[in-house]
């Protein structure tokens, strides 16, 4: 009896010891958020100070000389960023709904470690490919003054946001039951328009989220729009601008870090742009995440 | 009437499963037939060979012959488009698709390509009416069919196949996730529509193939052991199998 009693005390005594490290490893997790972000603030904000507002909303980004307009960089990587949607997003949902509704079992095998494969490339394995193959070739067939262009930069983001868009639409679509497509067909649809009419809308809130998280990576990609796309602050005002050089908020920030000195005007607008770029990246994963738990609540309704 | 009639047919899942062994069978017109037995008969693999939904399952040996109206729907050429349009089905999951109630009942109208509202107005209203479920729904048609009850649901998927005007419904256990109540709506529209239409139906117990079939055919793993009116084998089954199972003596 008492040997059980102590066993049962030294058992909970371990329990207690975990349950205070998981607690505190899910604490620490918060702690590193606000850490960053204190950080973001506490170097970004006394650009307040330094550079007036009319400044930091002009169009001319040029340091050197005090102009430290950022709507260039943002407009920029809204650009690339669109232009990565325009395609990794039609390209993603198609081939999410060619690998769960019509390939052939062995084709599916093949290409969801494929997928895997391009998710783990690293980006700046990409920017190499997008600057040596991409890049010229894109000179030579639109017969452009220079490859390295916006549009350069959305293909290859638009190949990082794929396999994320990919994955998710994928999950979302098996999640649909058989029995929805099966009921479509027995009304003697074709199975393109039970894709269509039916699959595809019941997983569209899954489908929904794979956009949005596929666009977030494509924001914060750095590495590869700094080697494809120029570099060049312009301000983007057409549509042409996807075929000319072009600089981004993440691109800015790594190269430049490097040069200025600490606490300068410099130095604060680059924090600031850091919580500009962390601000858009929130917006969108909240999206993100509000879309998941609509989808959620409707499933718990339908199943109750 | 021959409505259908089905010669030596055998069919093989993937995984060697004989789910029908040499079946053969009459299927008569405006008629309740029920397919009746313990679970892995193959009753429902037969209802599905009927409209070729069995064409997505991993079916490795198919023979025989299965005439509709006399002509072999298990032909290659055979426009499976065409025999789903002419051969409802009605599953046992009352699951409508994602789509609003009027949606539900005119999407199989509107993928064959109807567009004239006026058309499928009156197709959606004398589909529901069928299904006895318009009193119920008229006033919010455009609601999501999510909103139904159960029963409702399940009369909506039995109007939504009524609205292609087939010829044959099939019905695998319509009842099995409904209350009494909600079924015996079911059986009753179904004994109105029989006047119409050739049905056929896997009842979800014995005691509903009592009630509505006319026709009762009886299948013990992958074979039809007795083929006969709903009266005779209930009171004289000739087979001793079949006698056993109505005595509740097989699951
Ligand atoms: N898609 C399938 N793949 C492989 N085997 C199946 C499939 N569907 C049914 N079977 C098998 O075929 C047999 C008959 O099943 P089924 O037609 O569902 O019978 P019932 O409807 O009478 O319960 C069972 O042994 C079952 O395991
Ligand atoms: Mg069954």
């Amino acid at each position: 009896m008492p040997e059980i009693f102590e066993r049962r005390s030294r058992e909970s005594h371990g329990e207690w010891v975990i349950t205070r490290l998981i607690q505190t490893a899910g604490y620490s997790s918060i702690f590193f958020v606000l850490m960053i972000l204190y950080f973001l603030l506490a170097n970004g904000l006394p650009v307040m100070k330094d550079v007036s507002l009319s400044n930091l909303f002009s169009t001319v980004w040029y340091p050197i000389e005090e102009y430290y307009g950022i709507l260039p960089l943002i407009l920029g990587s809204l650009v690339v960023t669109l232009g990565a949607a325009l395609i990794g997003v039609p390209l993603g949902i198609l081939t999410a709904v060619y690998i769960s509704e019509i390939a052939p079992q062995w084709v599916k095998e093949a290409l969801k470690p494929l997928i895997e494969i391009l998710a783990g490339i690293p980006s700046v394995v990409l920017g190499f490919l997008g600057a040596i193959v991409l890049s010229p070739f894109l000179r030579e067939s639109l017969n452009l003054p220079t490859g390295l262009t916006a549009l350069t930069g959305s293909i290859l983001l638009g190949a990082i946001a794929i396999p994320t868009i990919v994955s998710i639409s994928e999950d979302a679509l098996n999640t649909v039951p058989r029995a929805y497509r099966e009921a479509a067909l027995a009304l003697g649809t074709t199975r393109w328009q039970t894709i269509w009419g039916v699959t595809v809308p019941a997983a569209r809130s899954g489908i929904l989220m794979a956009i949005m998280l596929g666009i977030g990576r494509s924001i914060g990609e750095t590495m590869t729009v700094m080697m494809v796309t120029g570099n060049a602050p312009v301000m983007p005002d057409s549509l042409g601008a996807l075929f000319a050089p072009i600089r981004t908020m993440t691109a800015t920030i790594a190269s430049e870090m490097g040069e200025v000195s600490g606490g300068s005007p410099h130095y604060h607008v680059l924090f600031f742009i850091g919580i500009v770029l962390f601000l858009i990246t929130l917006g969108v994963n909240v999206m993100a995440s509000r879309i998941a738990f609509r989808q959620r609540k409707r499933s718990e309704r339908v199943l109750s | 009437m021959d409505k259908i009639v089905v010669e030596h047919l055998n069919l093989r899942y993937s995984d060697g499963t004989e789910s029908l062994r040499d079946l053969n069978l009459v299927i008569p017109a405006n008629a309740i037939t029920a397919l009746m037995g313990p679970a892995g008969g193959g009753k429902s693999t037969f209802l599905r060979a009927l409209n070729r939904l069995n064409d997505l399952a991993d079916v490795v040996a198919q023979s025989g012959r299965v005439l509709i109206d006399g002509k072999d729907i298990l032909e290659p050429e055979m426009d499976v488009i065409a025999l789903r349009r002419k051969v409802g089905m009605v599953f046992s999951r009352p699951l409508p698709l994602p789509l609003t109630i009027y949606q539900n009942v005119s999407y199989g109208l509107e993928v064959a390509g109807e567009r004239n509202r006026e058309v499928l107005d009156k197709a959606v209203k004398l589909a529901l009416d069928q299904a006895e479920l318009w009193d119920e729904v008229h006033d919010r048609l455009s609601d999501p069919a999510e909103a139904l009850s159960g029963g409702q649901k399940q009369r909506l998927c039995l109007a939504r196949a009524l609205a292609l005007k087939p010829e044959v419904i099939l019905l695998d256990e319509p009842t099995s996730a409904l209350d009494p109540v909600a079924t015996a709506k079911i059986e009753s529209s179904l004994s109105e529509l029989k006047k119409n239409y050739t049905i056929v139906i896997a009842p979800h117990n014995t005691q509903q193939t009592a009630r509505v079939a006319d026709w009762v055919a009886f299948f013990l793993q992958g074979e039809m052991i007795e083929f006969g009116p709903s009266k005779d084998i209930f009171t004289r089954p000739k087979d001793k199998r079949t006698e056993e199972y109505i005595l509740g003596r097989y699951g």
